[in-house]
């Protein structure tokens, strides 16, 4: 909730001592923030270091008598467009760091030229204005920020304000074209799906989902193939992974068993050597 | 100076036939362009239909004649509105006819002796597998001629002056390709009958140039190319305007000068001569009539349809004069020594132009004599051109008159009617050239055409020294063709041509007895003649010359004189039983070689013109190589370059771009903060 | 203490998200580097409305909250779709913006 704020400025058209103690607590921050952006190997660094400018920032403007601006900056810039930029970046592939190592011939030097020379043009220009003493805002937001800035808003820049909206829907809409990919082949549906099925059964295909393996009352495992209702094993049951690893049980061994148990003898009579033969597969794998 | 009545400045509009006067062009042009149009299918009929246009026009300019004769001298200045013509802005130009006693006077030669030729050609061409094609471009030049003669304004009459230049290119390279039945043509002079064609054209290029300068200054000067206002307008024309004074005279000098160099060009004048021989590669009634009789003297007919400008500016007279004077002399020492019969009487046309501009340089006392002894000239030497066809149709095509010789036997007709047009260019008394030369020379040596006492004397005395020459070498050319033993090549087995080619060579011939006798000037008599009277209009009025400088008879007889010993020592050398005339050309002198060499304008040409040319042009290329591409190249390789450089940083690294981006904002921000402080 | 204070730590942070662009190859950290830049400017924007004592910085910084919503949005949904086709979310991978002729 946006109460009225009192008078920030003084009669000399300086800030406050708090708001001074609030600036040069976040000033340093912001300043080395934005070193981290331009510094940091990792985007998602940088985008933090972004992201404590910009809620930085949104401080500075409460303190600015721009309270509106402030909770915008909060919500625009770091809550959408930062996020954004998060989201494309986990897109792109968030730990694709970024060498610091420049490829341009002599782009360093420019860049840095360029960077200083800015700084220096423009403090100069910042320098040499000869500044009128500071108005402040408290006549103008009146009654609150928000309403004043809404009555200039929707006065005076209400056709701006319809342009800025066409301008909007216009991007959203461009990033939906550019985005957009052409499909290529047809969607494939549960129906096509299923007659393309139906049509691979006569080169063996099963229509049916392949069966779970390891049904036997005794030695429930997945390496040991199903029997179909006709008694025999089911091949296609075991995953193939395991067979491909060569740990697929014998399934003509249990089926062994099975008759030694239908004979009246014991199932496990040879027990022991296929204890040993498994401990010598298992050793096998680990090597 | 006379002073001038400028009765020309006030045309009529038509009436009557005049008033038809565009069917004059009409009929022959509309016969070219069925003729070449309907292509083979006309082979059958094409020269009925091509002898029965001029013949037409013919009939129609002596019924305007008719016409003119009957009205008020002050009124025979007759104009024909044809409708817009050029529209563009300040230049708004209407196409009009004007007939007036100049042009009728050229349409009736041009249209007479041009039907004669036509018939002429008939017979000439008859074994021509392109005859019709042949006659579809005399036509055209009659149409062409005609527009010439009977424009009312400079640009019109440059349409007709390109036209005739067309005609004579197409007519010279007419056997540009092998024949071989009726004129054989073999290969090698199929191409030096191209070259000459092209060298004609070209060289009328020249003189064309003179004339649109000629015309763009008279626009700039007084904003109109017309020769009159028309008839009912308060328009004035360029003659109008010079004679209200509107012209300095170094304006109209240099005008008359670039006209001067238009008429040189297509008159075969000094120093644009060269093409006239070579012209001679065309069919010989095209050298009758194109390169004789008509289209040669259109240089001459500029001049004194000019008359209003040239009266302005003496100078250009006396350069007129000048050149006049030179190409007399110069074509008459060239014909001294032409074994060719065709060249010969080239040179011969050339010399006599000559006269012509030399009488048209005197000024008002010489228009009308001028244009007499065109006339004059255009019945004699079209009659021995057609005779020269009539021998060479004989001598199976052999021009080279040493081959020639004792063909008076065999071709009487022929021999007759050369022998009139001989005696009326050499100015035998009684005939054509005795009046119409003599009355040249008389001008030349009349003191009030000339501002220099001097003048008269040096003119004068060219005049009748060329007189003497063409005695000479027309003598020489008559002699040894017709006189002395036969020479003639074996096989050759000579006869007289058909009635055809005969009869209007006939007509011709009657035309040189007494053409002038009838219209002429009397050597005794300030009167003009009638075709002088007939012409004043035209050419501003009546204008006698002051008494020469010589009196009349001394002039007259002191030419008889010179004629009839030059005629003696031809007869010595060419025509007496005694006279041995080598079947091949003797070594001959170095003023003989010179001359069989046309005096080496050609040389001259090839050296000034051609050779640089070629070098200037080499240069042009070399430099539009080097310099215009090289630009372009350059600027091409630059880009290329610029784009190789941007091309580095596109390593397509978005972290390089961004890190040009921030620095970039860097270097932004500096130069701000800079700027503020 | 002065507000110049909040915009020189505002410069700090922009400048140091602007090297994370510059030097992070991963495309994600990269994209969080232009997120704090936003965040600094907003934070600058915020300081700003209260210098001049109006609301309309807060309200530009609003603004920008939304539209980096829209654009995270979208730039993350391109780098899932390069990441989808490349394997790779690394942006130097994604390099074909360059001359061939020359490969660099």
């Amino acid at each position: 909730m946006i109460t009225t704020i009192a008078a920030t400025l003084t009669d000399a058209g300086e800030a406050s001592t708090g708001e001074a103690v609030l600036f040069w607590v976040f000033a340093p921050v912001m300043v080395l923030a934005s070193m981290g952006l331009l510094l940091a190997r990792k985007a998602v660094h940088a985008a933090l270091s972004v992201i404590t400018v910009m809620i930085c920032l949104a401080f500075l403007y409460v303190a600015q008598d721009a309270p509106f601006l402030g909770v915008v900056q909060v919500v625009v810039y770091t809550g959408a467009i930062m996020m954004l930029f998060l989201f494309v970046l986990m897109l792109v592939g968030v730990d694709a760091s970024d060498s610091l190592v420049e490829t341009i011939k002599g782009q360093r030097w420019v860049a840095v030229l360029g960077g200083m020379g800015l700084l220096v043009v423009l403090a100069g220009v910042v320098m040499t204005v000869a500044p009128s003493t500071p108005t402040g805002l408290d006549g103008a937001n009146t009654p609150t920020n928000p309403e004043a800035l809404a009555v200039v808003i929707f006065g005076s820049y209400a056709f701006a304000l319809e342009v800025v909206g066409a301008l909007l829907v216009t991007a959203a809409l461009g990033a939906l074209v550019l985005t957009h990919r052409e499909r290529l082949v047809p969607k494939r549906d549960q129906k096509t799906r299923m007659q393309a099925r139906v049509q691979a059964l006569g080169d063996g295909a099963l229509l049916t989902p392949l069966a779970a393996p390891g049904v036997y009352a005794r030695h429930n495992a997945m390496d040991v193939p199903a029997l179909g209702p006709d008694g025999e094993p089911l091949e296609l049951s075991v995953n193939r992974v395991l067979k491909v690893r060569g740990q697929e049980a014998d399934a003509a061994e249990y089926a062994a068993r099975i008759d030694r148990v239908l004979a009246g003898g014991w199932a496990d009579d040879e027990l022991p050597a296929i204890e040993a033969a498994k401990d010598a597969t298992s050793e096998e794998a680990d090597q | 100076m006379t002073t001038l009545t400028l009765s020309a400045a006030h045309t009529v509009e038509a009436t009557g036939a005049a008033s038809a006067a565009l069917w004059l062009i009409l009929l022959p042009a509309g016969s070219a362009a069925l003729l070449l149009l309907l292509g083979r299918r006309a082979d059958r009929w094409g020269h009925l239909l091509g002898v029965a246009a001029p013949v037409a026009s013919c009939v129609l300019g002596l019924a305007i004649a008719v016409q003119l004769l009957g009205t008020d001298a002050s009124e025979r200045l007759h104009h024909v509105d044809i409708g817009s013509w050029v529209d563009a802005g300040a230049l708004n130009l209407r196409a009009g006819l004007l007939v007036d006693p100049l042009s009728v006077t050229f349409v009736l030669l041009i249209t007479f002796v041009g039907s004669l030729i036509h018939v002429y050609s008939v017979a000439y061409m008859s074994h021509d597998i392109n005859r019709r094609r042949f006659f579809a471009y005399l036509n055209l030049f009659v149409a062409a001629m005609l527009t010439l003669v009977l424009a009312d304004s400079f640009l019109l009459l440059f349409f007709g002056w390109e036209g005739v230049g067309l005609a004579s290119y197409l007519l010279i390279g007419f056997w540009n390709h092998e024949v071989d039945r009726g004129h054989k043509v073999s290969g090698a002079q199929a191409m030096d009958n191209s070259v000459a064609s092209k060298k004609a054209f070209v060289a009328n290029r020249v003189g064309d140039l003179g004339m649109i300068i000629a015309m763009g200054l008279l626009f700039a000067q007084l904003g109109t190319v017309s020769f009159h206002g028309r008839p009912g307008t308060d328009e004035a024309g360029v003659f109008d305007l010079v004679a209200d004074g509107r012209l300095t005279v170094a304006m109209a000098t240099g005008i008359g000068l670039m006209l001067l160099l238009a008429a040189c060009g297509k008159s075969a004048q000094f120093p644009l001569q060269s093409w006239l021989g070579d012209a001679m590669a065309g069919p010989t009634p095209v050298s009758a009539l194109i390169h004789a009789a008509t289209m040669v003297t259109a240089g001459v007919y500029l001049v004194v349809r000019s008359q209003p400008l040239f009266d302005t500016a003496p100078n250009a007279r006396l350069v007129v004069a000048i050149v006049g004077a030179v190409t007399l002399l110069y074509g008459a020492i060239v014909g001294c020594a032409k074994d060719d019969i065709k060249k010969a009487l080239a040179a011969s046309t050339m010399s006599q132009i000559g006269y012509m501009m030399l009488a048209a340089g005197l000024g008002p006392v010489g228009y009308a004599i001028a244009i007499v002894h065109l006339v004059g000239h255009g019945f004699f030497k079209a009659g021995m051109f057609l005779g020269a066809g009539s021998v060479m149709h004989a001598m199976n095509d052999e021009v080279d008159m040493r081959k020639f010789g004792g063909l008076a036997r065999r071709m009487l007709l022929t021999y007759i009617t050369f022998g009139m047009g001989w005696l009326a260019i050499i100015g035998f008394p009684g005939l054509t050239g005795f009046f119409t030369k003599d009355s040249i020379i008389e001008a030349a040596f009349s003191s009030n055409a000339y501002e220099q006492a001097w003048q008269p004397w040096v003119f004068g005395t060219v005049a009748m020294l060329g007189a003497a020459l063409t005695a000479f070498y027309m003598s020489r050319l008559f002699f040894m063709t017709f006189e002395g033993p036969a020479r003639w090549e074996p096989g050759v087995h000579p006869h007289e041509s058909p009635r055809l080619m005969t009869w209007p060579m006939v007509v011709l011939a009657a035309g040189s007895l007494f053409f002038g006798v009838v219209f002429g000037k009397m050597p005794w008599s300030h009167w003009q003649g009638r075709l002088g009277d007939w012409l004043a209009p035209s050419v501003g009025g009546h204008h006698e010359h002051a008494d020469p400088v010589l009196a009349w008879p001394i002039i007259t007889f002191g030419t008889l004189v010179l004629v009839a010993a030059a005629l003696w020592l031809s007869w010595q050398k060419f025509g007496a039983r005694s006279a041995q005339v080598p079947r091949t050309a003797p070594p001959g002198s170095l003023v003989t070689v010179a001359a069989r060499n046309d005096l080496y304008q050609d040389h001259v040409n090839h050296g000034l013109l051609v050779i640089p040319g070629t070098y200037a042009t080499r240069a042009l290329v070399f430099t539009d190589g080097a310099v215009v591409d090289g630009a372009v190249r350059t600027v091409a390789r630059s880009a290329v370059a610029v784009g190789d450089l941007a091309r580095r940083p596109q390593t397509g690294f978005v972290r390089q771009y961004a890190a040009m981006m921030a620095l970039g904002v860097v270097v932004l921000i500096i130069i701000v903060l800079a700027v503020q402080i | 203490m002065s507000l110049m204070n909040y915009l020189v730590l505002s410069t700090v942070l922009f400048s140091v998200g602007a090297t994370t662009v510059l030097v992070r190859r991963n495309a994600i950290i990269a994209f969080m580097g232009i997120e704090m830049m936003l965040n600094a400017t907003n934070l600058a924007l915020v300081t700003f409305a209260r210098i001049n004592g109006n609301l309309h910085g807060q309200v530009l910084a609003f603004f920008v909250m939304v539209v980096a919503a829209a654009e995270v949005v979208v730039g993350l949904a391109i780098i899932v779709a390069i990441y989808r086709t490349r394997r790779s979310a690394s942006i130097d991978d994604v390099n074909l913006l360059k001359d061939v002729r020359d490969p660099a």
